[in-house]
């Protein structure tokens, strides 16, 4: 069965409060083979607490089925890009490097790219996938658009994004506010600037403190 | 005082002055403090003054650490305490839970001390014998090298714990006990709400569920009046009877009740006086709301005294019990990180938290740390009156300048409570988790557990 369509995939970073429940739970899929196939990364350590979730993004041209040698990465009908093919994957890591996010992982000791398939055992009947199920501040959502319109009046969600000079579609969204100009999200135009954190000596300290 | 500028204390007061509702919550951390009551008590006051209480949307609440830690103080946990709020030194409520319990109310012991308190009389050698049930004091109590000098001195000792605890090896015998899943309850959680567990395996070997080696001691000591339980059902039966009329009132609580309405709120009375109207199927979801009665006020008012009238209590500031000072120029604050629990007894063994979070670090400012010559990553020496712990540094700018930070749930030379003060609250008896004063530096190399692994790693 296919994920039905007008259920979709929405990350809001914003919400992320990084209890790695999402993380234990990818691990519990039925089709993960134990592994967890989420990135909960801090932006920033040093500066702020801010985390954030990666989870396959699965484009609609995917690059790392197209940088795929033997053909192992294959998206079905419905949208969803799956982990390559134990038989296929011949372990080059192509895919690995090539991915704009950064989603597909090496799996060394299996020899097998493995990668989020949005717990195809569970979406593909209109269940939601195990880190949307479990994430308490549904930074990581799986619903409808008009839900997700409705919880979150003040961001839309954009599913457009630049890669130098690639555009991307993708089937899952990322949310973000309302009055931001943009209709793409540039995926490396700020690799290059410092993080923006929660600075505490901003609004915390009035004077220096000697310690 | 606070350190915190005044335009920033202006702006949240703005904030919570003019929204239409609120909410104010909070977890151990205001309450970690030898003045943690005032400190609640000034929180309590500014939800009062702005009657963002007793309705809709609005309310105060305090996150507690533990499961059941809610449920645990409301009936008795505590030796002052008795079932359904009840004081052990009120003549009327000693008679009342006597009879349930069926023995004269002088037959029921005096106060006893609080958890602090009773590590001190074992150091004085007042108290010879602990019967402990899944307490690991020596990970979770201030000043843990005096607690573990303590523990050593127990002419008697037994421990009741499900895994192997810093603790239990202090014990000179050690009963194998049970965790939540491998027994069946109930629990009550921030709202006051009584949800149930229900037991999925079996306990391990000879592990067997708190309650049955309870009952098997009180029978050993030929005490087995009121310790014949068949069932954690049948204990419930007699909580319901015992908290029956107090403050916190659970006699209208049964399991289906509970089952059949994703939990229930206390208060839930099986009667109510004449012209009361009965609490619906979920019980008392608001407490304070317009209207209400209270067993205190007796419908004069929505709060639990005669007049029913809410009391704002004057919270005077008190420092910490140790100030900084030249010798210990640095805070020191303790508390928790997502991926461990407690005094990590569990999940210190579960593999995929302890790669979250393999070892406590000590969150310094990156002001801080390059007076100290300090960089991320480096072994540290947090030194306090009481006791040094030598940690990686994690350079962070998310911390007070004058501040470090160290989790606390690991055991041994990991241990943040070597260094923190055992000072406590003269009301609530919370230690000061939250400050003591200690002196930071790199150390020469790494310390001797740095090569010592956790069981999962």
């Amino acid at each position: 069965m296919p994920v039905p369509s007008e259920l979709e995939f929405f990350i809001d970073p914003g919400r992320c409060i990084g209890c790695q429940s999402c993380i234990q739970a990818c691990a519990e899929c039925d089709t993960h083979k134990g592994q967890s196939m989420i990135q909960l990364d801090y932006v920033d350590r040093g500066r702020s607490t801010q985390t954030l979730p990666v989870i396959c993004m699965h484009c609609d041209s995917p690059t790392c089925a197209e940088v795929c040698p033997a053909d192992a990465i294959k998206r079905t009908e419905d949208g969803v890009v799956q982990s390559a093919r134990k038989p296929r994957c011949i372990a080059c890591n192509n895919c690995v490097l090539a991915c704009p996010f950064g989603v597909p992982k090496m799996n060394t000791k299996m020899n097998l790219m493995m990668k989020c398939d949005m717990c195809y055992d569970r979406s593909s009947v209109g269940l939601k996938p195990m880190c949307a199920s479990v994430c308490p501040s549904q930074a990581l959502a799986f619903g409808t658009r008009e839900e997700m319109a409705r919880l979150r009046p003040r961001a839309k969600p954009v599913n457009t994004f630049q890669f130098g000079a690639q555009t991307i579609r993708t089937k899952v969204n990322v949310m973000v506010p309302n009055d931001a100009a943009q209709e793409h999200i540039d995926v490396t135009a700020a690799m290059h600037e410092p993080t923006i954190g929660h600075e505490v000596l901003d609004d915390v300290f009035d004077t220096q403190v000697e310690a | 005082m606070t350190g915190i500028a005044e335009k920033t204390i202006r702006k949240a007061a703005e904030w919570w002055g003019t929204a239409k509702t609120s909410f104010l919550m909070h977890a151990r951390g205001l309450e970690h403090h030898s003045h943690g009551v005032a400190n609640v008590l000034g929180a309590i006051n500014i939800v009062l003054a702005s009657g963002r209480i007793g309705r809709p949307n609005c309310g105060y609440a305090t996150i507690t650490g533990q499961g059941n830690g809610q449920g645990g103080r409301e009936h008795g946990q505590k030796c002052d305490q008795l079932p359904g709020g009840r004081d052990l030194i009120n003549t009327q409520d000693r008679a009342y839970v006597a009879q349930v319990w069926g023995m004269a109310p002088e037959e029921l012991p005096q106060p006893g001390v609080d958890a602090y308190e009773i590590i001190r009389k074992i150091d004085k050698g007042e108290i010879k014998g602990l019967l402990s049930i899944c307490f690991n004091p020596v990970v979770s109590l201030p000043d843990n090298n005096f607690v573990r000098q303590a523990l050593s001195k127990l002419d008697f000792f037994v421990a009741i714990d499900f895994f192997m605890s810093a603790t239990s090896r202090y014990a000179h015998v050690v009963l194998p006990g049970s965790l939540q899943e491998e027994d069946e309850g109930t629990v009550t959680q921030l709202e006051g709400r009584i949800i149930r567990i229900n037991k999925v395996v079996d306990a391990p070997g000879d592990a067997r569920p708190d309650w049955m080696i309870i009952q098997d001691i009180a029978k050993a000591l030929g005490r087995e009046r009121g310790f014949t339980f068949g069932s954690p059902g049948e204990i419930f039966e007699e909580l319901r009877v015992a908290s029956k009329g107090g403050i916190i009132d659970y006699s209208g609580v049964t399991y289906e009740r509970v089952e059949q309405n994703h939990g229930v709120f206390w208060p839930c009375p099986s009667e109510t006086p004449e012209g009361v109207p009965a609490p619906g199927p979920q019980g008392t979801p608001r407490l304070f709301e317009a209207g209400s009665w209270n067993p205190i006020a007796k419908g004069a008012g929505p709060f639990y005294f005669p007049d029913g009238k809410a009391r704002f209590n004057p919270t005077p500031y008190r420092g910490p019990a140790e100030e900084v000072d030249a010798d210990y120029p640095v805070i020191l604050t303790t508390g928790r990180v997502v991926s461990q629990f407690l005094s990590g007894n569990q999940t210190r063994r579960i593999g995929p938290l302890v790669d979250h979070y393999p070892e406590p670090r000590i969150e310094i400012h990156p002001r801080l740390a390059d007076k100290l010559g300090i960089a991320d990553g480096d072994w540290t020496t947090a030194e306090s009156r009481r006791g040094t712990c030598t940690l990686r540094a994690a350079v962070v700018t998310t911390i007070r300048p004058d501040t470090i930070f160290i989790p606390y749930h690991w055991a041994g030379r990991k241990s943040a409570n070597q260094l923190t003060i055992s000072a406590q609250d003269p009301i609530s008896k919370i230690p000061e988790y939250k400050v003591c004063a200690v002196r930071v530096r790199k150390a020469a190399g790494p310390p001797e557990h740095a090569s010592v692994l956790e069981p999962q790693q």
